[in-house]
């Protein structure tokens, strides 16, 4: 609430500090604004700038900086032997502080000592409230005077805005290459933090998946193995069951409205088409597990076969239905990319329209299919929700479609949903199976991407 | 013209006699292949638009009766001496003795009032299973309400509409099987006994659902809302957009009409084409890596998903909007840079407001894409079970699609029936937000 009324003042002193601006500088040429190097405009601007960065970025300092502070100022003034605690104990410890400031259900005995710790962190966060207020409107208003002290006819104010706003621009375009490195920074230091525990041979080749750990000796069930051959296999034979139903019927659908359908129709179905890659996953995950499961289940009773009740076969189903639109899509591009000559060519000597499609237009689309293709099992890979729904948690080697299986994303959600101290191999087993995951997923992308591009450019 | 082809020998007849009826032969084949091919191409979009009806209907099927409630009507008896045991008269500490006062009694004695045959105590207290743990808080409301208004309801005879369980809810939606063995249904035959002697009395009623659009979670299905993930989805789009938007556009702007030719940018491209691939589960463990330890933000807060999730739909509005760029012709920006307009005042005055429309569209997809999302959220503790409606960014919440989630996996058949009811919701929001897009489009978009 403070911060919405701190951001409040700010903007309405950043506006003012525009109107300032402009205003200061048609007086100092009296009012003609073409004695001005730059429009009135940038002048207003220029004393805005002024006025807000440097008010905002130490409004920001203050808000991630603060808590750590005051914390820190608090634990000093506590008495030492409170101070010795193990860090864990302590952070329970602040927690029934800060509880019992904000007249919060505190967790132990309140004792004159957490009551005089508590009126402490009070007085730290009013003094440290102050202290901000005071600081960013000392520095706001400054800006602000010398933003306009600066203003003169001669001041080049445009050049001065558009260099900022060309930062602003060239900064939101590295935050896609800051992503990438987020991503892999925190995936390769977790997960040498696995593999200091676990040895990567035994992660990447070892044939049982049983990531609970033995609290006690004579558990069972719990043996603590990390081998991630049975997730990587199940993870194949859903992609595998998905890429069935997927190109096939994405890949014939997108010929049937690329080279046969009339307009009209063509217009109708694919928007429809484009509906099942806009659902969200969730809702295929609620289908598959709710609708599709329990009915293979049934069928598979009714011919006397054993079906599990999370079989990868209705995972995969549904995960093929997803991906349908998007194997359609990709291949209606390049299908309609092949050159018109070429269709004519093949119709004037005589073949058939079928005739054509699969002897002239697909094997020069084929190189463009496949990437399509390899980005749809990317895409299979990394699917989450429908395989957590609909696919089992147990790891089992198997090649039959009618039991269940588990997967990389499946595993990766049920080791880290739920409370889990951060340090165990169990936790971090989900960095190092996010890393394989990204790895995979990479490395199919840069082929696909590589593939259709090449492709492309043989035809333009 | 030679004398041979006036003239053909008699093999050469033959031979073309039986070449064309060869010819007729396979022609008849192949157009019998030309027609299979078109049946393939045809029964593949048919199964997939089939399989698209199939998912409505069902979920549609499963998910409509979740918007009513079933009802029943008591005459409930409001004695002092339960209510206000202790007799206090001062307005402020009777207030505070109503809002803690016991309030299962007057229900208790409501419903055996409607039995009087019913006189062994554990039937009775199977008699109040009939009825919602949350009618106590019906009752309260009414009293606290008719006390903070002046008027003491106490002492009085109140007819009050409340919820009956849920059990009792999916009988009278015909969802429990009376035929089956008792073991297997969750409702007793002397329940359904029960229940058919107050609907022969009128006392059941069937009303439109307003806890679902109204309460947060519940671990009692008659009392679970959606509300609370809705607000939970609104605040996590909030930041989301407030941080995709600016950043996605001044990214395609800096890239299109800045950027020089050379490796930086290559990379940057490249980069935002294979974010654009990554699986979503990813970001989620970036998120719970960077935002959560390092940063040490808090869990389950919209903060955090708004975050992450704006970081996952960046590419997609970044590919969008340069898209846009693009459509616009060089002409505008030549007149413009011209009649002596800075490259800045170009881009910004000429180029970015006719890019506007598209940019925006491909904005709305984006959006829409974070809505549905799940996976990641899932990683950075959106996935808690929380009553209360977040009122801010910082408040630990849940958002919709995890609400879907989070029901979907509960046994009783009534969560099955809202987590429905909360796709149905979704993908109305989603609808709403595509049809913006598509009218979008077609409004604004101009073809140079």
């Amino acid at each position: 609430m403070t911060t919405l009324i701190f951001v409040v003042v700010l903007l309405a002193l950043t506006v003012a500090g525009f109107y300032l601006g402009r205003s200061r500088a048609l007086v100092a040429v009296s009012g003609k604004a073409r004695n001005l190097h730059s429009l009135p405009g940038y002048y207003g601007y220029y004393v805005a700038l002024w006025c807000g960065i440097p008010a905002f970025v130490l409004l920001g300092l203050w808000l991630s900086a603060e808590p750590y502070v005051v914390e820190r100022l608090l634990v000093s003034s506590l008495p030492e032997a409170v101070q010795e605690l193990p860090p864990n104990r302590l952070g329970l410890y602040i927690n029934d502080i800060r509880n019992l400031a904000d007249d919060n259900i505190v967790s132990r005995d309140v004792g004159p000592e957490l009551r005089a710790a508590a009126d402490r962190y009070n007085g730290l966060k009013r003094v440290s409230l102050v202290a901000a207020i005071v600081s960013v409107l000392a520095v706001a208003i400054a800006g602000l005077t010398y933003g306009r002290h600066l203003i003169s006819p001669k001041l080049r104010a445009r050049n001065g805005v558009e260099r900022v706003i060309t930062f602003f621009l060239i900064a939101s375009s590295t935050i896609a290459i800051l992503t990438t490195i987020g991503i892999v920074m925190s995936l390769v230091f977790e997960a040498s933090r696995f593999f200091a525990q676990v040895s990567p041979l035994e992660f990447l080749f070892g044939l049982e998946w049983s990531p609970q750990i033995a609290l006690r000796a004579d558990q069972v069930g719990a043996s603590g193995r990390f081998g991630a051959i049975p997730l990587l296999a199940g993870t194949m034979l859903i992609s595998f069951i998905a890429m069935c139903v997927a190109a096939p019927i994405g890949l014939l659908s997108a010929i049937y409205l690329a080279e046969y359908a009339p307009s009209r129709i063509r217009a109708m179905v694919k928007p429809m088409l484009e509906i099942l890659a806009g659902i969200p996953t969730v809702v295929y995950g609620f289908f598959a597990a709710l609708t599709v499961a329990p009915a293979f289940r049934e069928w598979g009773e009714a011919l006397g076969l054993s079906v599990s009740s999370e079989s990868a076969l209705a995972a995969g189903l549904v995960m093929g239905i997803m991906i349908i639109p998007f194997v359609s899509s990709l291949s209606d591009d390049v299908i309609s990319a092949v050159p018109q000559a070429m269709r004519e060519g093949s119709l004037g000597m005589g073949a058939t329209k079928s005739e054509t499609i699969r002897r002239v237009i697909f094997p020069a689309a084929l190189p463009g299919i496949v990437g399509g293709l390899l980005l749809a099992v990317s895409r299979a890979i990394g699917e989450t929700m429908i395989v957590v729904m609909a696919a089992g948690l147990a790891a089992n080697l198997t090649a039959n479609p009618l039991q269940a299986v588990t997967t990389v994303t499946v595993q990766i959600v049920t080791l880290l949903v739920g409370d889990q101290e951060f340090d165990s191999p169990k936790t971090l087993a989900a960095f190092a199976l996010g890393l394989l995951l990204f790895c995979v997923t990479l490395v199919l992308n840069v082929i696909a991407l590589h593939v259709v591009n090449k492709y492309r450019e043989q035809y333009e | 013209m030679s004398d041979t082809a006036a003239t053909p020998p008699v093999e050469s007849v033959l031979d073309n006699r039986r070449a064309s009826a060869a010819i007729a032969r396979s022609l008849k084949r192949r157009y019998r292949a030309e027609r299979r091919f078109r049946a393939y191409g045809i029964a593949a979009v048919g199964f997939a638009l089939l399989f698209l009806a199939f998912l409505f209907v069902d979920i549609i099927g499963k998910g409509l009766p979740a918007f009513t409630q079933t009802m029943i009507r008591l005459d409930v008896t409001l004695y002092p001496q339960d209510l206000n045991p202790e007799g206090v008269t001062n307005h402020e500490q009777l207030l505070k003795v109503l809002s803690t006062a016991n309030y299962r009694k007057p229900i208790f004695q409501a419903i055996t009032d409607l039995f009087p045959d019913v006189t062994s105590r554990s039937e009775q207290r199977r008699l109040l299973k009939l009825v919602s743990p949350g009618a106590t808080f019906d009752i309260r409301k009414e009293v606290m309400e008719a006390e903070e208004a002046g008027r003491s309801i106490i002492g009085q005879r109140v007819s009050l509409l409340v919820p009956t369980s849920d059990d009792i809810d999916q009988l009278e939606k015909g969802h429990i099987n009376a035929d089956a063995p008792e073991a297997e249904r969750r409702v007793s035959d002397l329940e359904i006994g029960w229940f058919n002697r107050l609907k022969e009395r009128g006392l059941i009623e069937t009303t439109f659902n307003t806890t679902l659009f109204t309460a947060g979670d519940s671990r009692s299905p008659e009392l679970a809302g959606l509300w609370g993930a809705i607000v939970g989805s609104f605040w996590t789009m909030l930041v989301t957009l407030a941080l995709s938007f600016p950043l996605a556009v001044g990214a395609s702007i800096y890239l299109e009409e800045f950027a020089p030719k050379n490796r930086w940018t290559q990379l940057i491209e490249v980069n935002i084409n294979n974010l654009a691939a990554v699986p979503s589960i990813v970001f989620g463990l970036l998120g719970l890596a960077v935002f959560l330890n390092f940063f040490g933000l808090p869990r389950s807060a919209p903060l955090v998903g708004g975050m992450v999730l704006a970081l996952m739909t960046l590419p997609t509005i970044i590919i969008a909007s340069r898209a846009a760029l693009k459509s616009v012709p060089p002409s505008i920006r030549e007149a413009a840079l011209g009649v002596g307009a800075s490259k800045v005042q170009t881009v910004f005055q000429h180029v970015v407001p006719l890019a506007l429309p598209g940019m925006l569209t491909g904005t709305i997809i984006g959006m829409a894409q974070a809505l549905g999302e799940t996976a990641p959220l899932l990683m950075i503790g959106m996935i808690a079970f929380i009553v209360d409606i977040p009122s801010g960014p910082l408040d630990p919440s849940t958002v919709m699609p995890v609400q879907i989630y989070l029901w979907s996996d509960l046994p009783e058949r009534a969560f099955v029936e809202k987590a429905s009811a909360a796709i149905m919701v979704l993908l109305g929001f989603l609808i709403v937000m595509n049809a913006l897009a598509v009218l979008l489009r077609k409004r604004f978009e101009r073809k140079w």
